[in-house]
């Protein structure tokens, strides 16, 4: 028993040691590793004075972890978190307005309204399809377009998409859904998709990766996973809805914990550089700057193939939505 | 015992100094019960206090009495989680005990050839984190796996079925410990009387082996109940549209960041685990020592047909593990599973999450673990089982309380108590040690059941001998409990060691930069679509844990011969008394 205690204490130290270098800085992000990667080799050309500490979960992992050390923060700023997140986290009084410098770049409907900013959006993706055309061929399905084709009998049991109550994405879909159609007919359209539904899965890039290995023909899900899928040689194709796609966007603010932490602040400005929006857009179908290069396979202009999110509308009613969407298809 | 001259060679020496050494010997014993419920208080009762009193409050903190309670029974969704819960619960129960009882019985009662390497085997299951076996099942039995392409035969494994399947798999190397542990134990006397007044085999193993290990068999369906009803990462897979309550935390906690209803389904997950261990106390009432001071060991004989057919029975079990990690080595080896099956080894290279540091994090999380855990548990289990105090019936409970705490909950309980300002075990947040204490509770129970069955099937006269005689009883323990019960102790040390490499529900909650852990590293590939990447990490763990299991059964094998010879040598145990 002594012989634990003694190895818990001499962890105990090892582990504070370095907690007194100068400069530090604790990130919490939910970034994709390989983007994270890449950003990284240039904050240590251009911030070489920073110790970046970063913690990197799925998006409801690291929103329920910094939640839950709202008594005793450890993160100092969060970022590439996704923005329904962010609106939650502003609500709960987490967030330190800050604006970062040449934060007027960024376009009005992907920054917070207030000013200073609580949340600044870097990076917007959207929903897509993801369709496995061997699948399709084996079982003799015809490419979908749009929502509509969704609900066509042909698609029974064929269309996986996220479970709202479990990933924010989810939620993005269906509230986007129930703002484009208006209430009464959205939910209908809803009950006409769930007839189709395979399953609601938990987190929101199963149903492209379900779809890549062949598991479903189609997962709704979004154009970042099923790019990647794709490239890494699975039988997809990527398909943007014709009635228009919902969006999620990824944002970085400061937390109560890095209020007067220049270090925190000195990643922020970079985080929203011009150095920073030309290397997410090598990955993201926009950034929040306008002017950067859309990646190969994407939409040149987001602004015709997205549908607007209203965010704010999304964060008052989601309570309510996931109740309803609960009593309706959670049996 | 050359001490024992002094004392020994005078009949004059006082009463008292004989009392004072009881005196001092019975003051460490209760100072070590002291740590021990101190322990158990600080990492165990505390934080569940912390879970229990915020599914009380409002989102703001407020106390609202049992508004939580009545919204979440009112849910109509809800109900039907929590019967769904019961019944894959119940079905994995009773495959896996079956299943892991006939196993561990032809590993302890026949003499099988190969019985390392099918023991070996059959703890594959533990060697690699759920979620990717969880994958494995999808390769072979999903829409698009190996088997249903192969066949023809869609067996539909999203859903109860799947559900139980996978879940019979990950808790059979669970059941099994504890139940190799039951059987190990026996008195050959009992079943030379059987034999001598003409029982037949089957009446012999109703009534002399079934009651020897009723004790194990409970034990085994209270834990795999328990760890059934609390998984959420193996629904969470192949669940389908078949919801139960340890997902409805997940959406709660992880989905909507919902703390307060998290931590109602927690508690409402607690009740079926705490009726469980009611009706495990009251068949313990009724467990005997097994092996008294006069027990002969049974030698495993040889059995004629049954051997075959339990030799084919075990081939089956331990071919089908096989044939599961070769999907998960496969995958983790081919360009993209199931389409392009060119080798390659660049899911091998992990660039994008900082290389192999996560992989010795975990490698020194897990060695502190197995030792902290081992320590603890099996100390723990000796003193509720021979230091009679008022306390040990709750202190019990509490010890196998934590089987039943999901990891998810406990991590976040973890949070609560130990990122408050004015903890004062705060500087435990963000470090190794908190993942190495987060690890030996989530894993407590299995072990210390262990240790408890081992114990209790240890004659406590061995103890009184070596009172009568004047020997300290921490000397009796380490020259005489200790060695007897070495297997099992050394079967402590290899479980926390494999549990804490692959384990993620509640670690995922701790860790914090620069403690970054290979089963995390797992998730986040999988999670950002990396399946092979995440795959191959899992490959890694495995072989670690293979490595360190020969390494260990190499090196404890002199020692294992040696302390156990009286469980199978022909001389026989020490009969003393």
């Amino acid at each position: 028993m002594r012989r634990t205690w003694i190895l818990l204490l001499s962890a105990i130290v090892l582990a504070a040691g370095p907690a007194l270098a100068r400069d530090t800085v604790v990130i919490y992000t939910a970034l994709e590793p390989e983007q994270i990667t890449d950003y990284m080799k240039a904050v240590r050309r251009s911030l070489p004075n920073l110790d970046v500490k970063m913690l990197r979960l799925s998006t409801g992992d690291i929103s329920a972890r910094f939640m839950a050390e709202k008594d005793n923060m450890q993160a100092d700023l969060i970022w590439g978190v996704g923005a329904t997140n962010m609106l939650v986290f502003k609500n709960a009084g987490l967030l330190e307005p800050y604006a970062p410098k040449g934060f007027e770049r960024v376009q009005p409907l992907f920054r917070d309204a207030a000013n200073p900013p609580a949340w600044v959006g870097i990076d917007i993706y959207m929903s897509a399809f993801c369709f496995n055309t061997e699948v399709a061929k084996r079982k003799n399905l015809p490419r979908p377009t749009s929502w509509a084709d969704l609900t066509k009998p042909v698609y029974k049991n064929e269309v996986v998409m996220p479970n709202p109550n479990s990933s924010g994405t989810g939620y993005l879909s269906v509230a986007s859904i129930l703002q484009r159609m208006k209430e009464p007919e959205g939910w209908a359209y809803l009950d006409a998709l769930d007839k189709n539904m395979a399953e609601y899965t938990k987190s929101g890039s199963k149903p492209c990766k379900d779809a890549a290995a062949g598991e479903r023909a189609i997962g709704v899900s979004f154009e970042y996973v099923a790019m990647k899928m794709k490239k890494d040689g699975a039988p997809l194709e990527m398909i943007m809805p014709a009635e228009g796609s919902g969006y999620e966007m990824e944002a970085n603010g400061l937390t109560r914990k890095g209020k007067d932490s220049a270090a925190a602040k000195q990643f922020l400005d970079w985080a929203i550089s011009d150095e920073a929006m030309a290397l997410y857009a090598k990955y993201f179908a926009a950034v929040s700057v306008p002017g950067f290069p859309v990646p190969e396979g994407l939409p040149k202009d987001v602004s015709k193939v997205v549908y607007p999110n209203d965010f704010d509308w999304s964060a008052r009613n989601r309570e309510r939505i996931l109740a309803e969407w609960q009593k309706r298809y959670q049996k | 015992m050359s001490r024992r001259g002094r004392s020994g060679a005078s009949a004059a020496i006082p009463d008292a100094v004989v009392g004072l050494r009881t005196d001092a010997e019975q003051w460490l014993r209760w100072a070590l019960l002291a740590l021990y419920a101190g322990f158990l208080y600080a990492f165990v009762l505390a934080p569940m206090v912390q879970v229990a009193w915020r599914s009380l409050l409002d989102g703001e903190g407020g106390f609202v009495a049992l508004a939580n309670y009545l919204r979440y029974f009112r849910t109509p969704a809800i109900a039907a989680s929590i019967t769904n819960s019961l019944v894959v619960s119940s079905a994995a129960m009773v495959v896996t005990v079956v299943l892991a009882f006939v196993y561990a019985y032809a590993l302890t009662r026949v003499r099988l050839p190969g019985r390392g390497a099918f023991r070996l085997l059959a703890m594959l299951p533990i060697f690699a984190p759920s979620l990717v076996q969880g994958i494995a099942f999808v390769y072979v039995f999903g829409n698009n796996g190996v088997f249903t392409r192969l066949t023809g035969v869609n067996i539909g494994v999203y859903g109860a079925k799947g559900i139980v399947m996978a879940e019979v798999f990950y808790c059979f190397p669970h059941a099994m410990l504890i139940l190799v542990a039951a059987l190990s134990a026996a008195d050959a006397r009992l079943y030379d009387a059987a034999a001598t007044l003409g029982a037949s085999r089957l009446r012999t193993f109703r009534t002399v082996t079934l009651p020897s290990v009723r004790y194990g068999v409970m034990s085994a369906c209270f834990v795999v109940f328990t760890l059934v009803i609390t998984d959420f990462g193996i629904p969470k897979v192949i669940g389908g549209k078949y919801s139960v309550m340890a997902t409805e935390i997940y959406n709660q906690v992880i989905g909507q960041q919902n703390f307060t209803m998290g931590a109602t389904v927690s508690v409402v997950l607690l009740v079926p685990a705490l009726l469980a261990f009611l009706v495990d106390r009251l068949v313990q009432r009724r467990q005997y020592a097994l092996v008294t001071s006069a027990a002969r060991p049974l030698v495993p004989g040889g059995g004629g047909a049954a051997r075959w057919a339990l030799l084919v029975y075990c081939t089956a079990v331990a071919a089908a593990v096989v044939g599961i990690y070769a999907v998960i080595v496969t995958s983790s080896l081919v360009a993209r599973w199931p389409y392009d099956f060119s080798p390659t080894l660049r899911h091998y290279t992990f660039d994008t999450i900082g290389g192999y540091t996560p992989l010795l994090n975990s490698v020194e999380v897990a060695a502190l673990t197995a030792v902290a855990g081992t320590l603890i548990t099996f100390g723990g289990a000796y003193l509720v089982e021979r230091c009679r105090s008022p306390f040990n019936g709750a202190l019990y409970m509490l010890s196998i309380l934590p089987v039943s705490i999901p990891g998810m909950v406990l991590g976040l309980a973890y949070i609560f108590t130990f990122n408050a300002p004015d903890s004062p075990l705060n500087r435990l947040y963000g470090t190794l040690a908190i993942l190495v204490v987060s690890n030996v509770v989530h894993y407590f129970t299995v072990p210390f059941l262990t240790a408890t069955t081992a114990l209790k099937q240890m004659d406590p006269e061995f103890e009184s001998v070596g009172a009568s005689m004047g020997v300290r009883f921490y000397r009796t323990v380490w020259r005489v409990t200790v060695p007897i019960a070495l297997p099992a102790i050394v079967g402590i040390g290899m479980y926390f060691f494999l549990n804490a490499m692959v384990t993620l529900s509640a670690v995922v909650f701790l860790v914090a930069p620069g403690t970054e852990l290979a089963a995390v590293a797992v998730l986040l590939l999988d999670d950002a679509g990396e399946t092979a990447q995440a795959t191959a990490m899992s490959v890694l763990i495995i072989l670690i844990g293979l490595g360190v299991r020969t390494a260990h059964a190499v090196a404890l094998r002199g020692v294992t011969r040696r302390t156990q010879a009286w469980r199978t040598g022909p001389s026989g145990p020490p009969a003393r008394g």
